[in-house]
């Protein structure tokens, strides 16, 4: 990626960065523009530049962060109704390695309120478009984020991936997009959805982006007791050379043309030596199942925080404190936020824990050794992300099931906790990007991106 | 199994939230085709299954029993609240 150098200044890098932003203003990417902000670090930057000091990896270079990460600048909204007015006073440490190399936030970027999406219509702010087609979706949850990225505004953007928020939006919009091994980068600062599968990644342009990336912000955070011990630095890429096919993936349910590119990738893949490994993983049918009661449980538990009293959006006129509550959260929370806090109460209500709650933690171990026995077949596993490209505006919104279904092939790797690179695959006859997910083993994430760079 | 009013009306009253006539109407459909779905569950054989909760890999991270310095001070933090006196955060009445 482009850093400032003499020639080139951070200061001239931000304000083309912030004109781009300006002039794609009706995409609906950006919640938050930093200018005052960003120019001021651009300079701090220019003026180290200038007198020879030192500057880091990523000096000068702009990024747009996801809202849900915290940070002083701008208020943190997880564009959502209940968190308006909330400026936090701390920094999430993903955002501070980012900066302390120099990187430059220019701006927060639109989501589904919560992260609770797959399509980013679910933002108090409304949809973020697609970059390719400007009647369909940009994807989600992280879409404003990968649209930043795919309309060239900025080098790279922050994302979380729940359940597919970062591979999702990144095949809908033709960029690279990386959900890491679980723990490996710290959650500490960013706003909670479902603490066993969240996970903070990145979007870029190229593999060698995200590596750099990966080498500035993973690594153990005290602050967060279930990063990892690091390990990304110290990991060799290790040689991909059998690649696993999901069997079952490929079915009628999913875009013929996404189907074709996964051939063709294979084919290539054949033919410079590789051998393909078709894989039988029966459970993985039953993850969306589970995905849906695990995720919601933990989201009902995370968001029952928010109460309008400590922080954020707080109904007006409540007769007493026990309406206060109830009030600020029907008003504060969007419908698909409501759907999910409701069913995560369901299925950890008495009665029905063991049927629901109990069984998707089984249904898990069972998805977690399939993974295991994978990957003592094949080095990494190739499939699509989503069933079909960018879907039209509106098309799923009112159906949760049709979108949660968005999810059927991206969410498996959350509740195994192992990681998933999208790649650009191509596009559709009619223009749309295609995108394939690379999965690996857990701590593979090197190996993944260095792979990608033959799947090009 | 079928969602019925009352067990909506329970559900709202576990989150907390005080759902309009509307709500509880399009939330009852809404409700009922995704513990439909969920309910597929039950084909998946998980007898003798332990189950998973997270997929850390790891156990007991001990810290040091000593307090750290925090990132946020008190009046930070009370600046966030929309009602503040005497440095407490102020609610409407609670009898």
């Amino acid at each position: 990626m482009k850093t400032a150098n003499k020639t080139v200044t951070a200061t001239q890098l931000v304000k083309d960065a912030l004109t781009k932003a300006k002039h794609f203003a009706d995409y609906n990417i950006f919640t938050y523009l930093n200018e005052e902000g960003a120019l001021k670090r651009a300079a701090e930057i220019d003026a180290k530049i200038a007198r020879g000091e030192e500057v880091g990896k990523l000096a000068g270079v702009p990024f747009a962060m996801k809202d849900n990460f915290l940070s002083p600048e701008g208020e943190t909204t997880a564009s959502a109704h209940i968190l308006e007015g909330f400026t936090s006073p701390i920094t999430a440490t993903a955002i501070e390695k980012l900066e302390k190399e120099g990187a430059i936030m220019i701006g927060r970027t639109n989501m589904d309120a919560f992260a609770h999406g797959s399509s980013t219509e679910n933002s108090y702010f409304g949809p973020t478009l697609n970059s390719h087609d400007r009647e369909r979706v940009s994807g989600g949850s992280s879409g404003g984020s990968a649209v930043a990225v795919a309309l060239d505004i900025v080098e790279f953007a922050t994302g979380t991936d729940t359940g597919g928020s970062i591979r999702q939006p990144a095949s809908f919009n033709g960029v690279y997009g990386l959900k890491p091994t679980y723990g490996t980068i710290s959650r500490y600062g960013v706003v909670a959805m479902a603490s066993s599968t969240d996970c903070v990644g990145f979007f870029t342009k190229t593999p060698d982006d995200m590596n750099l990336l990966m080498e500035v912000a993973s690594g153990q955070d005290p602050k967060d007791l279930t990063t990892l011990p690091d390990y990304y630095n110290e990991s060799e890429a290790k040689k991909v050379k059998k690649i696993g096919i999901i069997k079952d993936f490929d079915n009628d349910s999913v875009d013929l043309e996404i189907r074709q590119a996964l051939k063709d990738k294979c084919e290539a893949l054949k033919a410079s030596g590789h051998e393909i490994v078709e894989l039988e993983m029966p459970a993985l049918k039953y993850a969306l199942a589970a995905y849906y009661i695990i995720v919601p449980a933990e989201i009902a538990s995370n968001l029952s925080r928010y109460d309008g009293v400590r922080y954020g959006f707080r109904s007006e006129d409540s007769a007493n404190l026990e309406a206060l509550y109830p009030n600020t959260r029907s008003e504060g929370f969007m419908p698909e936020n409501k759907r999910r806090i409701m069913i995560g109460n369901f299925v950890l209500s008495s009665g029905f824990y063991d049927a629901y709650f109990l069984k998707a933690a089984k249904a898990r171990t069972l998805i977690v050794n399939e993974y295991l026995e994978a990957f003592s077949k094949c080095d990494a596993i190739l499939t699509p992300v989503a069933p079909n490209p960018a879907f039209k505006l509106g098309e799923k919104v009112d159906d949760p099931v049709s979108m949660y279904l968005e999810d059927v092939m991206s969410v498996p790797l959350n509740l195994a906790g192992v990681p998933g690179l999208t790649i650009p695959a191509g596009k559709t006859k009619a223009g749309l990007p295609i995108g394939l997910q690379l999965v690996g083993p857990r701590r593979s994430d090197k190996s993944l991106i260095e792979f990608s760079k033959e799947l090009a | 199994m079928e969602i019925k009013r009352e067990d909506i009306l329970h559900l709202s009253n576990l989150s907390d939230f005080s759902l309009s006539e509307k709500e509880i109407e399009k939330l009852g459909g809404d409700l009922q085709g995704i513990i439909k779905y969920i309910s597929q569950l039950d084909e998946l054989n998980t007898d003798d299954v332990e189950p998973t909760y997270q997929v850390f890999e790891m156990e007991n991270v001990w810290r040091n029993d000593e307090i750290l310095p925090q990132d946020a001070t008190r009046e930070q933090l009370l600046a966030l609240t929309k009602e503040e006196k005497d440095n407490q955060i102020k609610v409407p009445k609670v009898l």
